[in-house]
């Protein structure tokens, strides 16, 4: 990301803060972290968060991750407490089409008996739909309220990113995790040599090994990095038009917002629906039989 | 895009939750909804029996109910008959009875006859003996004349 020392003088939308400094703040995370001294806590501007490398976390996404994941796995589990198998009311409802449309795509998805996998495929849908959703918000409101709050804490300035979604580490995360268990799952029903052999042996036979290395490797991770990549892409580049729409016109941005926002509501479900559609066919083809 | 601690932060999320909404989430979901499909596959089925069970009623109702037509029209044909005979005997009866006060009559009047025809007797025996006193005037011993009277008597 570029350097903008002026991120270090007002952040309000004053005269001296131009556009591109409000993208990049509005950009950057929230980061907990080890500084280059040793010493662990928050970066005070995006050049302490880069010192930072590998050893911080953002914990604004993973805050809102936590909480929107988890508070819908809690409100779920809440409402199926209550739940009766007599006419259910609005909210059971509403929670039973959910389960059923994530039941029935990986039923049809799913050729295998494995009963986690539609628990996962629910969890994955659910999460990234909110996780997507938070784009919709406009985008100074919470990071509005954050930079507010900010300055009690001695975190002026503070960067406040409320979209998990875009952030690439939270998509990665979520589509590695899935790479460990196609891994995982590969391995299981397959064996390790069925796995191996699958890499090594297809789809040239055993003549050709390195070749079908060479070709099957990237495949395999490519799975992942698209999947995450995908996500995060989209995401991204709504978020980025959103705060272009709104670095560039200020107050103005009310109606390009809201036409960019209608378009971005066919993206924040379909890209949830996208993530574990494949979900469920990586791990499906985890389980196929090794002739294949 | 800069890889942090964050991406494992994530990925045990991932997993916590997982695993959370596969123990503590899903099963709520799949017992209420598997216990719905039951209840509404009893529900049907008890529709379906009931929807035969009122066929068979009503099969059996248009039976029964042609049945009672059949009793019905036999009752009422046995009535009108029993009407028929009630009516000849009470005609036989009347007939008979009819017959018997007009042989009462009959004999009542024939009795009359004879009374009359006994006063009658009486009447011209004493009156042939006044004539004839009045034609011997003098009186006729009547005890003298005692056959004689009856004989004329008989012949009236």
């Amino acid at each position: 990301m570029a350097e903008s020392a002026g991120l270090e003088h007002g952040l309000e939308h004053g005269a001296e803060q131009t556009v591109q400094e409000y993208i990049q703040h509005h950009l950057s995370y929230l980061t907990f972290g080890r500084h280059p001294d040793g010493h662990w806590g928050f970066a005070h501007t995006i050049e302490e968060a880069k010192e930072m490398g590998f050893m911080a976390l953002h914990v604004d996404v993973m805050a809102w991750s936590l909480l929107l994941g988890g508070g819908a796995l809690l409100f779920f589990r809440y409402i199926g407490r209550k739940a009766t198998a007599d006419v259910p009311n609005g909210v059971q409802n509403f929670v039973e089409s959910i389960f059923e449309f994530v039941d029935s795509r990986v039923q049809e998805g799913f050729d295998h008996k494995n009963p986690t996998i539609a628990p996962l495929a629910l969890t994955i849908f659910v999460w990234i739909l909110l996780m997507n959703t938070m784009d919709l918000v406009p985008v100074d409101w919470l990071p509005g309220v954050a930079a507010w709050f900010g300055v009690f804490v001695g975190q002026e300035h503070m960067s406040f990113k409320v979209v998990p979604t875009t952030d690439p580490n939270v998509t990665l995360g979520m589509s590695f995790s899935v790479f460990i268990l196609i891994i995982y799952y590969s391995i299981k029903n397959k064996g390790v040599g069925g796995f191996l052999s699958e890499l090594a042996f297809h789809p040239f036979g055993k003549w050709m090994l390195p070749f079908n290395l060479l070709i099957e490797i990237p495949t395999l991770l490519a799975k992942p990095i698209s999947l995450g990549l995908r996500l995060f892409g989209n995401l991204y580049a709504g978020e980025l038009l959103f705060l272009v729409i709104a670095g560039l016109l200020g107050l103005y941005q009310l109606p390009f917002h809201f036409i960019w926002a209608v378009f971005h509501i066919l993206v924040v479900p379909l890209q949830a629906f996208v993530f574990m559609m494949l979900t469920i066919v990586y791990l499906n083809a985890a389980h196929d039989s090794p002739q294949h | 895009m800069d890889i942090t601690l964050t991406i494992v932060g994530q990925s045990i999320a991932f997993f916590v939750f997982w695993w959370f909404c596969q123990t503590k989430v899903w099963p709520l979901f799949a017992n209420v909804l598997d216990e719905r499909k039951k209840k509404i596959a009893e529900g049907l089925d008890a529709a379906n029996r009931a929807q035969k069970d009122l066929q068979l009623a009503q099969a059996r109702s248009t039976e029964q109910l042609k049945e009672a037509k059949v009793e019905a029209a036999e009752i009422i044909e046995s009535a009108n008959r029993r009407a028929a005979q009630i009516v000849d005997e009470a005609k036989e009866q009347a007939r008979e009875e009819g017959k018997r006060i007009i042989a009462g009559a009959h004999a009542e009047i024939e009795q009359e006859i004879n009374r009359a025809r006994e006063d009658l007797r009486e009447q011209v025996a004493s009156i042939a003996i006044a004539g004839a006193e009045k034609i011997l005037e003098r009186s006729v011993d009547r005890a003298a004349n005692e056959e004689m009277l009856n004989k004329l008597a008989a012949e009236l």
